[in-house]
Order: structure tokens, then C-alpha cells, then sequence
């Protein structure tokens, strides 16, 4: 186990490297200029601030430089934000990002899992018609239709919940429901594939002879083989919730990930970029080492073993 | 039953955990007020406290390294300068003891600064700090953009400074002692003290900013304030959510109404007009064009006419541009008044002209820039396929290809496309290749004069029509499309020398070369002059916008009834 664990972060590593070297070069082929005011400088004055920021260098050495400063642990500074460390504007921005996503992921998957199992459990009543129903929906409807409408219908229209802004747990709750409903319908439609096909199996069959009660079945016996690729899935998904959403941070107002890494991409502002692309990456790579752990222990028949193939 | 508890118990664990996690501290308090507001109280004692939407965050709190409306406009409320831009456009005397002295030539300015102005920490704002944050700005290594962009040509000494290393001593703004200021210019610059009024020039408290080093204005707390407001709230440039709260130190505190302003960030136009109509904010940020038509005739959206205006850039290496027949028949062509009805829809204007309307007024007769000048490359079907089948002959050929770029957000494509379509409908033989690019893309396509046709614009950073008349100089830094007019370099140049000291021939002689630049020349396609639509609820008093660097000014606002 150790030693399987060893080679994993050894090789979590290098593709981390890969990531950060292959996207610092595929973002300096985008054309154009890092520096907002850009329009309004003439050459001389946009060649001190490039020199300034060292982007006169030839990009192969501003990558050596760069992966050093990364060994040390610096990420360097935004052009966008006036200088302010990368590090510190992720480690601000991530909060509400992180929380939403977190809260998001937890409500859909138990409510996920729940649906798919009622509906594997009364397959072909409405129950079974209902939950399929919910998953569809979820999956077809683009998110930022859901979360419009979630805002114009129970915010504007209602006003159960605040409309936007990030002040308190009240102002969660809508951007939480407009991002879950995508792992609940994930969540759902996985598990009652999953679960009417470890409910036809033998030891089912068996539990069920030896008196077992259906309730029983379902979430003792059946419930752990049909979670696997359920976890499969959500693990990156979780990545992908927790790193934030454009759509659902932009029409909630929050102060989220998610739109500061599209808009330092549309400015090129290379640090931010960079910064971002590397957590997301270690986040991503972690979680697949995690689901991986996670199948031992749901299936006890997958053991975690290093390299004697 | 064992699993349900547990599951149970890991979210009862969560849940606790993640509401510790909001910045929420704000939150009870917010509520408190909102039901103070809704309680009918008199008008004198209804609580003078504002909700703004911006689009973004504060990218900059340092005034020299700043480039963008959301920090200029900021500044402009917690910080003061020599001058500031009243509700009328203005610039009137601010920090500055009434009006300079200024020498005969126009070049050396002399500014008093008011005795009883101070900083939030109790020192006084000396002539000092204005020379400490100019030298600082045009020190390359601050990496200031608009520094150099403001003051070198303008400040005596503010090129050799940037450019050339020279000392920054040698920068020709002096503190002649504590509460004077003197400035020495390259040339007289008659618009002198409205740039005055940018935040670029506003003072730093040198021995505050030193002491700060690298943390300096990264937060509320590394920031020393001088103006009507200070910040009470702020974390950083990535902070969605930020307050001012009344500055008791303020020279002229009492003229001063609001306790508190709150911002938060908005990306969606629609989320904040969303906001807006269930009460959670006062005002919007600007509309989008299409949010606009179901408000037009609702008396809260404040709507004003920006001088900010949008033309199409003819680059003359390309071989069929050289011709001016061409080049006119393409600015004749495209029904402008069909794209502002039909596809902006937000009561922007057609423009027939490169120096907008409502902008500048000729000093000496008070008449708008426009009057005299009036509309140039009107829409003229007849006139634009007369000039194109000349300017074909005159080429030898019968069909003409064009890249045009132009953005790629979705109302810029919807711009792009329907222009793109009048000059293929209009002018036969023509073929349009339109290309969308983003922002930083299409900066670079232009200075590298990679394209033919490109949809551009330009909003001025100070009171004067040279803003706009300065871009078509030959080499100017934004040229850019190989425009070359003697004439027209030769009007310039007797407008910034020859009649610096006589404002009226001086704004005659602009007003001549614009003519030059789309009469003769057919330089450029103006298209349209954008107008801003903003909602603003009905209890705010006296909402002042500004058509140059900060976009508003909150110090004037109060709240009704």
C-alpha cells in the first residue's frame, strides 16, 4: 500500500509538470497584450512595463524563471490587480467558491443517490417516471437557464431568498440548488442503472431468501456495489464544483473563481492564469488518487497494490 | 438505521462548518437596515446609506498604478486632488486654494493647497505629496502605465524621467514650500487644471506609503485617505464586496450627506437589474442594450449622452484604402441610424463626426464642438456608389476583398455582422471577411496593422477635443492605419504652439482638422456615439456622473424620502 501510494505521488508529480509546462506555452501563443491600458501606451512605454514584468525575455527563459519561482513556492503577481500575489488572490477567492461547491456536491449526491435508488427500487412506477424525469431535466437544461430561473421565480418574484451577493448562509442557498441540480442528475441516473443490476445478482437473491427486508437490501447489501462508479464520476466532478462556476458565480454575483479565471484568460494575465491552472490541476490529480483509495474501501475485492503486475 | 445517523451527524459537522465560512459578518447588520428603511421614517432622519452595483472588483487602490473606471471612480471619493469634476463637467478647484497663478507663456503653474486639508492619520497634505506620487509614477520600476501616458509631452521633464533615467528631481514639479505647488510644462496645455481632476495626479503621503512598502494600498487598512469618504471596508483588489464610510476629517465634511456606501461586484447586467427591482440595491451598473427598451420610459434610469465614440479605422497600406474614393464610398454606405434604432437600441446615436457631441464648448462663444462643425460622411447611398464605381476604375479591378476585425462579445458580432452586410449590399464587388477577435487580440493585430477594416473606439481621458484630435497625428502612438495628412499635422501643430494661448482659434483650428480628417480624407468611418442608461432608485438625490476618468462622485448624493 505504501509503496503503491509512492509511485502515485511520484507520478501525481510528473503529470502536474506536464500540465504547468504544456499550458505556460500554449498561453504565450495567444497573441496579444497582458497590460489593460495597453491602447493608450506607445512603444516605448509598453516596452518598460514588458521589461518591467519580464516578458521582453524569450519565453523559454521566462518558463525556467517562472518553474523556479513555482519550486519556490511563488506564483508571482497579477497584471490585472495591480500587483497583488496570485497566491493571495486565489486563497480570497476560493472561499465562496469552495463553500458553494462543497454544499452543492453534499446535497446532490445524498439527494442523488436517494432518487436513483427509490427508482431502481419501484422501477416503472411514477416514482421510477419522476426520478428520471428530475435527472433528464437537470442534465438538459443549461445552467445558467436554471439559475436564472431559480433567481427570477423564487428571489425577484417570490422573495423566499436574497437575489444575489455573498453576505450570509441565506445567500448560498440558490446558487447551491442551481449547481447541484447537475450531480443529482448524475448521481441519480448512475444509481439506478447500477442498482437494478447488483439487485438481480445472487447474494441479493440470497439476502432476500434469508428474509432480509427490501429497505434492508437496498442500503446494506446492494447499495455499496452500485456506489463505484458513482464515485468514479463525482470525484471529478467534485473538482470541477468546487474550482467554481462562471455561469452560476456571474448570475448570483459571487465573488468566485470561477469568473476571475475567465476574465484573466481574456486578459491574459499570465500569473493568474498560471496560478489558477495549477490548483485546479493538483486538485484534480488528488481527487483521482482519492476515488482510487475510495474504491478499496467501498469494494473490498479491488486492493490497492504497487506495481507487481 | 446506523448509516442514517451517521450521515446525519457528518452533516450536521459540515453545515456548521460552511457557515463560518461567509464573509457574512456584514450580514446582520445589513438586515438591521433594511428594516430601518422600510419603518416610514421622516425625511431628515432617513439613514444616508447608499447600494451600488459595479461590474468588477477594485483592481488598483494605488493612484499611479491604476487604469480603469472602477479605481478612478473610487479614488475620486475617498481620495482629492488639486481640482475635481463637478456634476456640471467642470473641473473646479479642489484641494487647491481657488485658482493657480499661472505665468504668461501658459507653462509654470502655481497651485496653494488649502491649509485645512489632511489625511485620515492626522498629517497634513503638503505640496510634497503631489510631487512624491508624480516622481513615483514616472519611476519605470513602479510599473505605472497612465503616468508616463498623462505626463510625458506635458510635465517639463517627465519623458527624460521615464525614458532616459534622468533624476527625478529634475521633474518639473516643485514644492516651493508646504501648501505651494509649482509646475513647469513642456508647452502650454490649456486643459491643464482638468487633468488635475485625474486621479493619476492626486497626492500620496510619502512617509505613510514608505512605511507600508509592498503592502501599500492592498487593503482598507495600508491606505491613508484625504477625500470625502474613506474606505471602511475593503480586502484587497479581489474583494465583490466593499464600503466607504464618511470621512469626519474631510476638509468640507459637512457638506457631505451619506454615512455609507456599499458596492458590490456584478458581472450579469440582468442580475443586477434583478437586484435592483426586489430592493436589495439603489443603483444599477450600465445597462446592457438589451435591458434598456423595457425601462425607456420609466423615470428612475438616469440616461446621458458618453463621449465615447465608435468608428470603423481604414488601413491605408492596404491598397484599395489609399484610394479615397474607395475609403469614401465604404464611409458613406452604412445606414447608422438603422444600427442605432434597430440593433444597439439604447439611445446611442449615429455619429457623422470624430469629436462627439456635448463633450467641449469653444471657450470664447460657448457653442457645442458640434455646432460649427456639424455632421461629415452622412449616410448617402447614391453618393457612396458613385464614389466606389471612381474609386474601382481608378483601382483597374471590379472587386474588392476586405478583413474586417472587429470584438467577440455577442453585441459586438451583432455590430460587426450588420455592418458587414450594408457595405456587401451597398457597394457591389465588395466581399467582407469578418473577423472576431478578442480585446487584446485586436490591440495587437493593430499595432502590428494586421487587418484592413476595424471596428474601434475611444473614450477621452480629459476635457479636450485634442483627446480625439491627437490619435490621427502621423506616427501617433494610436495611428496605427498608416494615416498620413500634412495638413491635418500641420493644424495640430498650430493648435498646440502657435495658438496654445488663444483657446477660441485654438478650438477652431481642431474643429478645421476634423474636417480635414473626414471631409478630405475620409480617414476614418464614424458609426455611433454610445449613450449609458443606469437605474437609479427614486430616494437618491443628486446622482452626479463625469464624462472623463472617474465615471462618479457620491459626495454630492443623499438619500430622500
Amino acid at each position: 500500500m505504501v509503496g503503491y501510494l509512492l509511485k502515485r505521488i511520484g507520478l501525481m508529480l510528473l503529470t502536474l509538470f506536464i500540465v504547468i509546462s504544456l499550458t505556460f506555452f500554449l498561453m504565450k501563443l495567444i497573441p496579444g497584450s497582458p497590460f489593460s491600458a495597453a491602447a493608450k501606451l506607445n512603444e516605448t512605454q509598453r516596452a518598460i512595463m514588458a521589461a518591467k514584468y519580464g516578458l521582453d525575455q524569450p519565453v523559454p527563459v521566462q518558463y525556467l524563471k517562472y518553474m523556479t519561482n513555482v519550486l519556490q513556492g511563488d506564483l508571482g503577481v497579477s497584471f490585472q490587480f495591480s500587483n497583488t500575489p496570485v497566491t493571495e488572490l486565489i486563497a480570497k477567492r476560493i472561499g465562496p467558491s469552495a463553500t458553494l461547491g462543497l454544499q452543492a456536491m453534499i446535497f446532490g449526491t445524498i439527494f442523488g443517490i436517494i432518487l436513483g435508488v427509490i427508482a431502481a427500487l419501484r422501477q416503472n412506477t411514477w416514482m421510477d417516471y419522476g426520478s428520471t424525469l428530475v435527472a433528464v431535466l437537470g442534465k438538459s437544461i443549461p445552467s445558467f437557464v436554471f439559475a436564472a430561473m431559480l433567481q427570477y421565480f423564487i428571489a425577484v418574484r417570490l422573495g423566499w431568498f436574497p437575489v444575489a451577493f455573498w453576505r450570509g448562509y441565506e445567500y448560498s442557498i440558490l446558487p447551491t440548488i442551481a449547481l447541484a441540480i447537475f450531480p443529482i442528475s448524475i448521481a441519480a441516473r448512475f444509481m439506478r442503472t447500477e442498482m437494478i443490476e447488483v439487485l438481480s445478482s445472487d447474494y441479493i437473491v440470497l439476502a432476500r431468501a434469508k428474509g432480509a427486508s427490501s429497505f434492508e437490501v437496498a442500503f446494506k447489501h446492494a447499495l455499496r456495489n452500485a456506489l463505484i462508479p458513482v464515485v468514479t464520476v463525482l470525484g471529478p466532478l467534485a473538482v470541477s464544483l468546487i474550482t467554481g462556476s462562471l455561469v452560476v458565480e456571474r448570475v448570483f454575483a459571487i465573488p468566485g473563481l470561477g469568473e476571475q479565471f475567465v476574465t484573466s484568460i481574456n486578459v491574459l494575465d499570465y500569473p493568474v492564469i498560471m496560478g489558477t491552472t495549477i490548483l485546479f490541476a493538483a486538485l484534480f490529480i488528488f481527487v483521482v488518487l482519492i476515488v482510487d483509495i475510495l474504491y478499496s474501501i467501498i469494494d473490498p475485492r479491488i486492493r490497492l497494490s504497487g506495481g507487481e503486475n | 438505521m446506523k448509516k442514517y445517523s451517521l450521515l446525519l451527524a457528518i452533516m450536521l459537522v459540515v453545515s456548521v462548518f460552511m457557515s463560518a465560512c461567509y464573509g457574512g459578518d456584514s450580514a446582520e447588520e445589513q438586515n438591521e437596515n433594511n428594516e430601518g428603511n422600510e419603518s416610514g421614517e421622516t425625511a431628515s432622519d432617513v439613514p444616508q446609506e447608499l447600494r451600488v452595483m459595479e461590474t468588477s472588483a477594485i483592481p488598483a487602490m494605488d493612484t499611479i498604478l491604476a487604469s480603469d473606471t472602477i479605481s478612478f471612480t473610487t479614488m475620486n471619493n475617498v481620495f482629492e486632488g488639486l481640482y475635481r469634476l463637478s456634476a456640471d463637467q467642470e473641473p473646479v478647484p479642489a484641494l487647491a486654494e481657488g485658482e493657480p497663478e499661472v505665468n504668461e507663456e501658459g507653462t509654470v503653474y502655481t497651485f496653494k493647497i488649502k491649509e485645512d486639508a489632511v489625511w485620515s492619520n492626522g498629517d497634513p497634505v503638503t505640496a510634497n505629496d503631489f510631487v512624491y506620487a508624480w516622481q513615483r509614477a514616472l519611476n519605470p520600476d513602479s510599473g505605472s502605465s497612465y503616468g508616463p501616458y498623462l505626463m510625458e509631452g506635458k510635465i517639463k521633464g517627465a519623458s527624460e524621467v521615464y525614458n532616459d533615467g534622468a533624476a527625478p528631481e529634475t521633474l518639473g514639479a516643485v514644492a516651493v514650500d508646504d501648501k505651494t505647488l509649482e509646475v513647469t510644462l513642456e508647452k502650454p496645455v490649456s486643459y491643464f487644471v482638468s487633468l488635475m481632476a485625474f486621479p493619476t495626479f492626486f497626492p500620496q503621503n510619502q512617509a505613510f506609503v514608505e512605511e507600508q512598502g509592498e503592502n501599500y494600498a492592498s487593503n482598507a487598512a495600508t491606505l491613508v485617505y484625504n477625500g470625502p469618504f474613506v474606505l471602511d471596508n475593503w480586502d484587497g483588489s479581489t474583494d465583490g464586496e466593499w464600503t466607504y464610510a464618511k470621512n469626519t476629517d474631510y476638509w468640507d465634511a459637512e457638506n457631505v450627506a451619506l454615512e455609507k456606501v456599499t458596492f458590490n461586484e456584478v458581472k450579469d447586467p440582468q442580475t443586477a437589474v434583478n437586484a435592483y427591482e426586489a430592493g436589495e440595491a439603489d443603483i444599477t451598473s450600465k445597462l446592457s442594450s438589451a435591458l434598456v427598451p423595457q425601462y425607456e420610459d420609466d423615470p428612475n434610469m438616469v440616461s446621458w449622452l458618453e463621449p465615447t465614440v465608435f468608428w470603423i479605422k481604414m488601413n491605408q497600406t492596404n491598397e484599395a484604402l489609399q484610394n479615397i474614393n474607395i475609403r469614401r464610398a465604404l464611409a458613406l454606405s452604412i445606414n447608422k441610424q438603422a444600427l442605432t434604432d434597430n440593433i444597439l437600441n439604447n439611445g446611442s446615436i449615429p455619429a457623422n463626426y470624430a469629436v462627439p457631441k456635448e463633450f467641449v464648448t469653444n471657450p470664447d462663444t460657448g457653442e457645442d464642438f458640434r455646432e460649427a462643425n456639424g455632421d461629415m460622411l452622412e449616410y448617402d447611398l447614391e453618393a457612396a456608389k458613385e464614389a466606389w464605381a471612381k474609386g474601382l476604375e481608378e483601382l483597374g479591378t471590379d472587386t474588392v476583398e476586405l478583413r474586417y476585425l472587429g470584438g467577440d462579445t455577442e453585441s459586438a458580432k451583432l455590430t460587426d455582422e450588420f455592418i458587414a452586410d450594408q457595405l456587401q449590399q451597398n457597394l457591389e464587388g465588395l466581399t467582407i471577411k469578418l473577423e472576431s477577435v478578442p480585446f487584446s487580440v485586436r490591440l495587437d493585430r493593430d499595432e502590428a496593422l494586421d487587418y484592413d477594416l476595424q471596428f474601434a473606439g475611444w473614450g477621452p481621458d480629459y476635457l479636450d477635443p485634442i483627446s480625439f484630435s491627437d490619435l490621427w497625428i502621423t506616427d501617433g502612438g494610436n495611428n496605427h492605419m498608416a494615416f498620413s495628412s500634412e495638413k491635418y499635422d500641420q493644424l495640430l501643430k498650430d493648435a498646440e504652439s502657435t495658438y496654445a494661448n488663444e483657446p477660441g482659434k485654438r478650438f477652431e483650428t481642431l474643429q478645421e482638422a476634423e474636417r480635414v480628417l473626414l471631409e478630405e480624407e475620409a480617414a476614418i468611418i464614424p458609426v455611433y456615439q454610445r449613450q449609458a442608461n443606469i437605474l437609479v432608485n427614486e430616494k437618491v438625490k443628486d446622482f452626479t456622473y463625469h464624462f472623463v476618468g472617474p465615471e462618479y462622485s457620491y459626495f454630492p448624493v443623499s438619500i430622500g424620502e
